[in-house]
């Protein structure tokens, strides 16, 4: 199972890339859509839309189930990803290239808190047993 | 507010426990290790271990449309009955009428009701002779159906013998292919498979082969001893058959506007109010459980078939709104053979096709057509959106 190295995780199974510039790119994890199947549905938050940390700000359907997807740290949304919206099936496809939305993070230094990829595994793992 | 909806987390948790462990507790079927073999995602079905899909559900739903595909329904139960009076016990046992049984093989669909109306299961009953009738039962209610049926036996005094048979493995082969599948895995079949007209059944020995299935596409279920199961399916995949997994079972199966027990319908909801009615017969003085009941009530729903307008994915008890009253979706989900979201709703009458509803999901209220079901019937779509 694929975790990259130079991404941010959460409990809840979102990725997280720190751009460059300091914004924010969010996805699910590999292990989330290998899980939950083809994907079928995305409901992205809109651009302008101001979230607080572990905020219900995202829908994921999957051929099986619908589930929230939340956002990782406080902030503001910049972009949602149109093109994963009438694909779904790139989730499946590359979870980690298939971003959802991007955020601008109301304090940069929240980005500490999120787990590496480490971190993940072992939870990854913790639930597999 | 609509229920809240389980956390990415919640599911990955659930599913990863689902995939990961063998509970003892599960009950296998003869061909679990052959879906372990397949790498299939299992997950606990009703008490089964069972494969939900072997990689791509959609792909597999596909598969049966345009090809061949082979499912593991040995979950399900065969149940002998044989004695003296057996069409007798089944013209008092169900809604339908046995007595449109009139060749040996011919199959029926019926609901077993129970004395209010509901429905205990839905079963298939295949004539074999009048000596021996097999019932075909689901898996969730198998020793639930058994009971009432020992029950009535004794209570009519029928002394008739119910032989549960968990010695048989079942194996749905479905698909445009399905025949040439059979055909080629089983050199010699073709005997049979060439006379055996849809719904109807031929033994042989132990081996059963029954023309029926659960997708809306041509194919056979064909019951084996348990022990030749996982040589059979090989033979089966060799000559074509992709196996299919319980996922890809229920979008043909909604697809193919056919009830699932326990969601369209169950033991509070009358056949009348489930899109059943067909099965119910009422035509003859027959007196049978529930008829009493049935001709007592009254009848306020019907069960129909919506399309999702707006963008999104009809699921089970999203509320409906309609001009005349709230309604519930009983099955929904995400129609990979029409790429749009479509669902069985049961909704007040006067709801005509062609209208439209609200449904309810999450925050929002979105547009569906009412359209009269089946949606998909041999690979092709039948509704015009």
């Amino acid at each position: 199972m694929s975790i990259p190295a130079n991404l941010k995780y959460t409990p809840s199974h979102e990725w997280v890339r720190v751009e460059a510039d300091g914004t924010l790119t969010v996805g699910i994890t590999h292990h989330a859509q290998d899980l939950l199947g083809d994907m079928v549905f995305i409901e992205n938050p809109v651009a302008g839309r101001t979230l607080s940390k572990g905020e219900e700000c995202a829908v994921v359907e999957s051929v099986k189930a619908a589930s929230d997807v939340y956002a990782p740290v406080a902030g503001e949304v910049i972009a949602a990803n149109a093109e994963v919206e009438s694909s779904p099936e790139a989730i499946n496809k590359d979870a980690y290239s298939a971003w959802m939305f991007k955020l601008k993070p109301a304090n940069a230094a929240d980005v500490a808190e999120l787990m590496d990829a480490a971190a993940y595994q072992k939870l990854v793992e913790s639930e597999a047993h | 507010m609509e229920r809240k909806r389980a956390s990415l987390k919640f599911l990955v948790t659930v599913m990863s426990n689902q995939a990961a462990s063998t509970p003892a507790a599960l009950k296998h079927t003869p061909l679990n290790a052959t879906h372990r073999g397949l790498s299939a995602k299992m997950v606990d079905f009703g008490g089964w271990d069972m494969p939900v899909n072997y990689g791509s559900q959609i792909e597999e739903h596909h598969a049966v449309r345009t090809g061949c595909g082979l499912f593991d329904v040995s979950h399900m139960l065969p149940l002998d009955i044989r004695g003296d009076n057996v069409r007798t016990f089944l013209k008092r046992l169900v809604a339908n009428n046995v007595d449109k049984l009139k060749v040996s093989g011919k199959a029926l669909y019926s609901c077993m009701l129970n004395e209010t109306g509901g429905v205990i299961d839905d079963l298939i009953i295949y004539f074999m002779d009048e000596r021996w009738f097999r019932l075909v039962v689901n898996a969730g209610t198998a020793e639930k159906d058994l009971a009432w049926m020992e029950k009535m036996n004794a209570d009519w005094g029928m002394g008739l013998t119910l032989t549960p048979r968990r010695d048989l493995a079942m194996i749905a082969i479905q698909g445009p292919n399905a025949t040439q599948a059979l055909n080629n895995a089983l050199p010699g079949v073709d005997s049979i498979t060439a006379n055996l007209k849809p719904f109807n059944a031929a033994a042989m020995g132990e081996m059963f082969i029954a023309r029926t299935g659960y997708t809306g596409e041509d194919g056979f279920e064909v019951m084996v001893l348990a022990k030749s199961a996982p040589f059979f399916w090989k033979a089966l995949m060799e000559a074509g058959g992709k196996p299919i997994g319980l996922g890809a079972r229920d979008t043909l199966r909604l697809e193919a506007g056919m009830n699932l027990y326990g969601q369209d319908m169950d033991e509070t909801t009358s056949p009348l109010e489930s899109g059943l009615a067909w099965t119910v017969d009422m035509k003859t003085e027959r007196d049978f459980v529930g008829r009493a009941a049935l001709e007592k009530s009254e009848i306020t729903k019907q069960l129909v078939g919506l399309v999702l307008l707006d963008k999104g994915v009809l699921r089970s008890h999203q509320k409906v709104l309609t001009k005349n009253g709230d309604g519930e979706i009983t099955s929904g989900t995400f129609s990979p053979t029409m790429e749009k979201s479509i669902a069985l709703a049961r909704i007040p009458l006067g709801i005509a096709p062609g209208q439209e509803v609200e449904v309810e999901i999450r925050d929002k209220k979105l547009r569906a057509k009412v359209v009269k079901y089946p949606f998909v019937r041999n690979g092709k779509v039948l509704i015009e959106i």
